[in-house]
């Protein structure tokens, strides 16, 4: 099953009047049962802080998710936006100064053993003993369940066994995001949280710790994951919050964020190489500039619309130039998340959102 | 490799008794495997009873050296398990997040303290065979009755003495954990009357050292392992001690 990123298709299917409880993925029906995690206004103040002459900081201000099974959500935001925050709060690692929160249908501030046993949770810092031999500790871990995952198969899945003897602490940092993985799944949860799980990773690793987040996500389980990396989100997620000085900011699929921003956001460019000093007059049109950055390299920005490619091939023709590269830069989810972050786009409370699959610039 | 997931038995935590003993098994075996800790745990002490058996410094007390001796040096093995081992690993187990990630699971806090009660019992009963046995060889007859009053009082400063090291371990850096507990140890094993009999050596220093939880346990194993008694005043600051550090580490303690 492939993401519902650019090219596959994605579409709701809504009956009038009713929530939407089901989502189609290339014409596969996905079925979305109740939500695994609800956080209403969540509001976290932490302190007191000395440089505030000992106030409390607030970190979260106003944030709003809802997380489904079956789906990948995703929390996007730089680094200090109160994503760890929210979802320790959500982990119950932290206690939260306002708001509502229920995970799996109980307050995760008064977990017990049972609802913790349906929660995984890989932290940022990992949370692993360093003395500790990554297969003896998940052994150790896989004990506090009734009837946990076989290690040995988890270990070859994420590729542990080659460094299955190895202290902790000699470890690369992607190795112990992997042994934090399998650590967080011991129990097969039903949600999963996933604090940057792409840190540190290779190439290779990424692959692999990707392809098992979508494995999850397939088999039903939710992921709530957080990230400063655009690409990790438009590769992964379902749903994106979008999380913005300790606020829920917009929301949506990627899609969906890409495609409802376009109307606020058509700064596209093109960039092209060809010979020095060309005359670009004819290029032009209002709202369209073209500037050489640097001898024989040209920028044309603007909204660019399909008769602009077709002006700069017979202008090509005419002055017979022909350029050594021509590259169209499409709008990313990072267009979105800086046009968003910059205050360009329109921004309401996000604590009406009650519907995750409608787009809600929030 | 996709059937990983999807056959797998839903979610359960194992019951609380096996969850509890499984940390404390691993708890355990992490402090006995560690070289430091053992030097701290059997090494030090092992070394303060030879000293003490070999030398005059105990003599003029109207018992054999090894009869003063060994009840000091059982109550040190409390103080460097409880406090100096326990605090020091609690103290990084903080630093690294363990603390954190373990409450998530279905340990959880409670779960986790009581892991660190049981580790810490397994190796104070490791080290009580051990200091025994070598103290027997050497010509220590401790009375029936002192022996079963010990072994509580024992448990009891283990207790007190385990607050403490988790007070400090939740309340400033690993680096200030390692070196108050380990300045701690020094203090409490050279002048806080845990080993020597303050009162042997002077007045004044008998005066500070009987408020001390070092010199309340020190007092405490000598009088039921010498002369078969209870002292009480010894007990009351133990307790003073064990239930203000418990209270202060639950307010105080930080897990992150």
């Amino acid at each position: 099953m492939s993401l519902p990123t650019a090219g596959s298709t994605v579409r709701k299917i809504n009956a009038p009047g009713k929530a939407p409880n089901c989502f189609a993925y290339n014409g596969r029906v996905r079925k979305t049962l109740n939500p695994a995690l609800i956080i209403r206004g969540l509001i976290k103040d932490v302190g007191p802080v000395p440089a505030l002459d000992g106030r409390m900081k607030r970190v979260v201000s106003n944030i709003s998710l809802t997380a489904h099974f079956g789906q990948v959500t995703a929390l996007l935001g730089a680094n200090g936006a109160g994503k760890t925050t929210t979802i320790e709060c959500a982990q119950g690692l932290q206690t939260r100064t306002g708001g509502q929160i229920s995970l799996l249908g109980q307050d995760p501030e008064t977990a017990d053993a049972g609802l913790r046993a349906r929660v995984g949770v890989m932290l940022q810092d990992g949370g692993l003993p360093p003395a500790a031999r990554p297969v003896a500790l998940l052994h150790h871990v896989a004990g506090l369940y009734a009837t946990p995952l076989p290690v040995d198969a988890l270990v070859d899945r994420l590729g542990i066994s080659e460094f299955a003897d190895t202290s902790i602490r000699r470890l690369s940092g992607g190795q112990k995001q992997r042994v934090a993985l399998a650590a967080s799944l011991l129990g097969n949860p039903e949600v999963l949280f996933l604090d940057e799980p792409s840190a540190g990773l290779d190439p290779a690793s990424r692959i692999m710790v990707f392809e098992l987040i979508r494995e999850l996500r397939d088999a039903g389980k939710a992921i709530i994951l957080t990230t400063h990396l655009l690409d990790d989100a438009q590769r992964l997620a379902d749903y994106v919050y979008i999380v913005d000085k300790g606020e829920s900011v917009a929301s949506g699929t990627v899609q969906e964020l890409l495609q409802t921003s376009t109307e606020s956001l058509r700064h596209r460019a093109m960039t092209f190489e060809a010979s020095p000093r060309l005359d670009v007059t004819a290029l032009l049109r209002p709202q369209l500039e073209c500037t050489e950055t640097r001898p024989g390299s040209y920028v044309l920005s603007g909204q660019l619309e399909p008769s602009d490619l077709a002006r700069f091939g017979s202008w090509c023709q005419r002055l017979d130039v022909m350029p050594t590269s021509v590259h169209l830069a499409s709008q990313s989810l990072e267009d979105v998340f800086l046009a968003i972050s910059e205050g360009s786009m329109p921004q309401a409370p996000a604590s009406s959102e009650t519907n995750p699959q409608t787009m809600g610039i929030s | 490799m996709s059937t990983l997931f999807h056959n797998a038995a839903p979610a359960q935590p194992a019951t609380l008794a096996r969850r509890i003993l499984n940390q404390g098994r691993y708890e355990a075996g992490t402090m006995l495997r560690n070289g430091e800790q053992l030097v701290l745990m059997v090494v030090m002490p092992l070394l303060g009873l030879l000293a003490l058996v070999f030398t005059p410094l105990l003599d003029g007390m109207g018992h054999p050296r090894v009869a003063i001796a060994a009840p000091g040096i059982l109550a040190l093995c409390a103080l460097s398990t409880a406090f100096t081992g326990q605090g020091i690993a609690t103290g990084f187990d903080r630093r690294y997040g363990v603390l954190r990630f373990m409450s998530t699971t279905p340990l959880g806090k409670g779960g986790l303290i009581a892991g660190k009660v049981i580790a810490v019992l397994v190796s104070l009963a490791l080290q009580v065979v051990l200091i025994s046995a070598v103290a027997a060889f050497m010509g220590w007859r401790p009375p029936l009755i002192g022996v079963l009053l010990g072994i509580p009082l024992l448990i009891l400063g283990a207790a007190a003495f385990t607050a403490l090291g988790l007070l400090i371990a939740g309340t400033v850096r690993p680096e200030a954990t390692l070196a108050i507990t380990n300045l701690g140890w020094i203090l409490f094993a050279a002048l806080g009357g845990i080993v020597l009999p303050a009162a042997k050596f002077s007045s004044s220093l008998d005066g500070i050292v009987q408020w001390l939880p070092s010199g309340a346990l020190g007092n405490l194993m000598r009088a039921a392992l010498i002369e078969s008694r209870l002292d009480l005043w010894g007990l009351l600051v133990l307790l003073a001690w064990g239930v203000a550090a418990a209270i202060a580490a639950v307010k105080w303690f930080k897990w992150n």
